[in-house]
């Protein structure tokens, strides 16, 4: 096996958490490199190019790994889950098919067992990530509108995406019942920023943006990271972790581009490949030290996966509004945010309010709710729904459940022979009564709205793709595998730093805490270089 | 019988999924459509199959099944009435099929045009978002904080 020069640190993985460590730690003049399995994405690959850019929402730019099938990707065995898998494999990770809603973690969500009695409070508070927040905000780019009621004080660097005719809609909706409503935080330039051109509404933000004008780590953080001296080489898939005499990681085998096995040497090992390529790569790295996963001592590695239920209600407007014109979400609302127990059941979920999408897509959505016939009606319904489409998303706090877990296919294995990972998932009876609490309420909203044709889909296909909390952080090595600065409690040079370590999932996009999280713990590494593996 | 080596279809199915695509987006003179059986339409369907032609042509398949192989020869209502049966529990089939003819019926220039929309990409030109009616906010604007500090003694109460 090939091996190479010995590096400091060596990143798995280039995406949200991977590209925040990266840029953090390279001021510390360390030897870094990162390992990606991906490729650059060029902005001419996007779709919004061409003229086949909602087609290709379903095919090389599916946020499934399974259907886009790129050589670069793994595959996912999802069929004993009740959501399915979507990441994205490629320099900037999952930010690059991200929607770019940009969304905090609430003080709360990180004292659910002190506040509301269940799961785990988290090793870290709000408050210890607030700077990180800050800082990872300006690097990113968040476009937002101070004095929301609804979260802790922030200050978005760029004013707000428009509120547009579909926004304007649903907040005449909301003043009507008298319910919070605030325009979302998002990584959408809407001014000049850092280098990237503002926002043109190509209305097809998640496929990746033509523009630049969404934040993806390949254009915020990585460039900079580069330029600071930190190596990114791509097309590496990592197999396993391997560890030395005394149980410390040695460095990680894999494969180059031209599927040669390599052996990268280095001082500390960082993984940040999510919640489902972490405990995955872990797993697949053990050995008579570690026979049941690197890491692995407390059982957890995989367990406690959480995917964050999101049923979508949509429904259609007599008034002709923005369609697929301009950024996807529009608002948030943060009414049924905190625990509320005569609601029936604990923790809370965000309302995220949705223009409409492209001619094609809309026409697809619309046959697949049974709004679109097919025949000689067809195109006097489909002239009723294109443009008139409302839809809003209820992102449902799932709490922990260690049967909810990754673990090795012992069949289905990727193109360089590396077992797969199998995922095993059910929703749980608390989020099922929260789910439809805010299908009720999201029905309510948009019959206010003086919306018809109202659908719901209690589980979307591929979506939302957040992948957390399958290598929890804590204090306890019995019942956390990485401890309060991300370190793991059974290697002590080995660091997680994506959205596995999470001990809750909030109801919020990850992404914004995800790379707060990696910032934080990149300080703390920073403040104890002479002491890491004390 | 040979497959066409750009489309994946046999001349036999492609002159089904004609009849089929036909039946479900027909011409319309009222509206200024083409249906999804024009030539030029039908072959962008045909070339985009890619990875859903199996699906596609288990579609294909069982369309044929249900009407007994004889469905070009249906009444346009017994046509439209078993299609829309069909996608209705067609399951993943039915899904693909109806996926790939509407991608590419509505990215025609004709289509897009009739519809009131310019027949191009969205980038680099982009769409024009107005900003709407901010002063909507100020009802929410003075509403006190609502999230739970949990630095308060108070934590946990709204």
């Amino acid at each position: 096996m090939a091996g190479n020069e010995r590096v400091d640190v060596l990143i798995i993985g280039s995406g949200a958490s991977g590209a925040a460590m990266a840029w953090s730690l390279a001021d510390t003049k360390m030897r870094i490199l990162c390992l990606e399995q991906g490729d650059w994405i060029k902005s001419t690959d996007f779709p919004s190019n061409g003229r086949d850019w909602e087609a290709r929402r379903h095919t090389d730019f599916d946020i499934s790994p399974n259907r886009r099938g790129r050589d670069t990707d793994y595959p996912v065995n999802d069929d004993n889950s009740a959501m399915k898998i979507a990441n994205f494999n490629g320099v900037g990770g999952g930010t690059v098919i991200y929607t770019a809603h940009w969304p905090r973690m609430h003080p709360s969500d990180f004292r659910v067992k002190s506040l509301d009695g269940v799961a785990d409070d988290w090793p870290i508070d709000y408050w210890a990530l607030e700077r990180f927040y800050d800082e990872n905000d300006r690097m990113m780019g968040v476009s937002g509108l101070a004095g929301d009621p609804g979260v802790p004080p922030r200050h978005p660097p760029m004013p707000p995406i428009p509120l547009g005719k579909t926004g304007a809609h649903y907040a005449k909706a909301m003043n009507g019942l008298g319910w919070h409503w605030w325009p979302s935080d998002t990584t959408i330039a809407t001014t000049a920023y850092d280098g990237r051109a503002a926002c043109i509404n190509l209305g097809h933000c998640t496929p990746g943006c033509a523009q630049g004008a969404k934040a993806s780590t390949d254009i915020t953080y990585w460039p900079l990271a580069i330029r600071a001296g930190v190596e990114l080489r791509t097309r590496c898939r990592v197999r396993e972790i391997t560890t030395d005499e005394h149980g410390m990681a040695a460095g990680a085998i894999y494969y180059d581009a031209d599927g040669r096995e390599r052996f990268q040497p280095a001082e500390v090992v960082i993984l940040a490949c999510n919640g489902i390529g972490t405990p995955r790569l872990l797993l697949n790295s053990a050995s008579a030290r570690f026979p049941n996963g690197l890491a692995n001592s407390s059982g957890l590695v995989g367990r406690n996966l959480m995917l964050h239920p999101w049923p979508i209600v949509s429904g259609y407007a007599d008034e002709t509004l923005d369609g697929g014109r301009g950024p996807i979400t529009c608002l948030w609302s943060k009414q049924f945010y905190e625990t509320d127990p005569s609601r029936g059941f604990v923790r809370g979920y965000t309302l995220q309010f949705g223009r409409g999408t492209g001619p094609a897509n809309q026409a697809i959505i619309g046959a697949a709710a049974g709004h679109l016939p097919w025949g000689r009606d067809h195109h006097r319904r489909y002239r009723e729904l294109l443009d008139h489409r409302l839809n809003i998303g209820v992102a449902c706090e799932d709490l922990p459940e260690e049967h909810n877990r990754v673990t090795l296919d012992p069949v289905l294995k990727d193109s360089n022979g590396i077992p797969a990972p199998r995922i095993d998932y059910t929703i749980s009876e608390n989020t099922r009564r929260m789910m439809e609490h805010g299908i009720a309420r999201a029905e309510e909203i948009l019959t206010e709205a003086g919306a018809t044709r109202l659908h719901a889909s209690r589980t979307v296909l591929n979506s939302p793709g957040h992948l957390l909390g399958t290598a929890r952080m804590g204090y306890d090595p019995e019942r956390s595998v990485v401890n309060e600065w991300g370190r793991c409690h059974d290697v002590r040079n080995l660091f997680i730093v994506d959205g596995s370590i999470w001990v809750t999932s909030g109801g919020v996009n990850p992404t914004s805490t995800i790379q707060a999280l990696a910032l934080y713990i990149a300080d703390q590494m920073k403040q104890r270089l002479a002491t890491l593996f004390d | 019988m040979d497959n066409n080596p750009e489309t994946g279809l046999s001349a036999t199915e492609l002159r089904d999924l004609s009849d089929i695509a036909g039946t479900m987006i027909p011409e319309s003179p009222a509206f200024g459509v083409p249906g999804a059986d024009d030539p030029a339409i039908l072959g962008d369907i045909a070339r985009s199959l890619g990875r859903d032609l199996a699906l596609v042509r288990e579609a294909l398949a069982g369309i044929a099944a249900k009407s007994v192989g004889a469905f070009a020869g249906m009444d346009r209502d017994r046509r439209e009435a078993l299609i829309n049966d069909y996608y209705a529990g067609g399951g993943a089939a039915g899904a693909a099929l109806g996926r790939v003819i509407l991608a590419a019926y509505y990215r025609d220039d004709r289509v897009l045009l009739a519809l009131g929309m310019e027949a191009r990409p969205p980038f680099p030109k982009g769409y024009t978002l107005e900003q709407g009616d901010w002063s909507l906010l100020d009802a929410v604007r003075n509403r006190p904080p609502f999230w739970r500090d949990d630095r308060s003694a108070a934590a946990g109460k709204r």
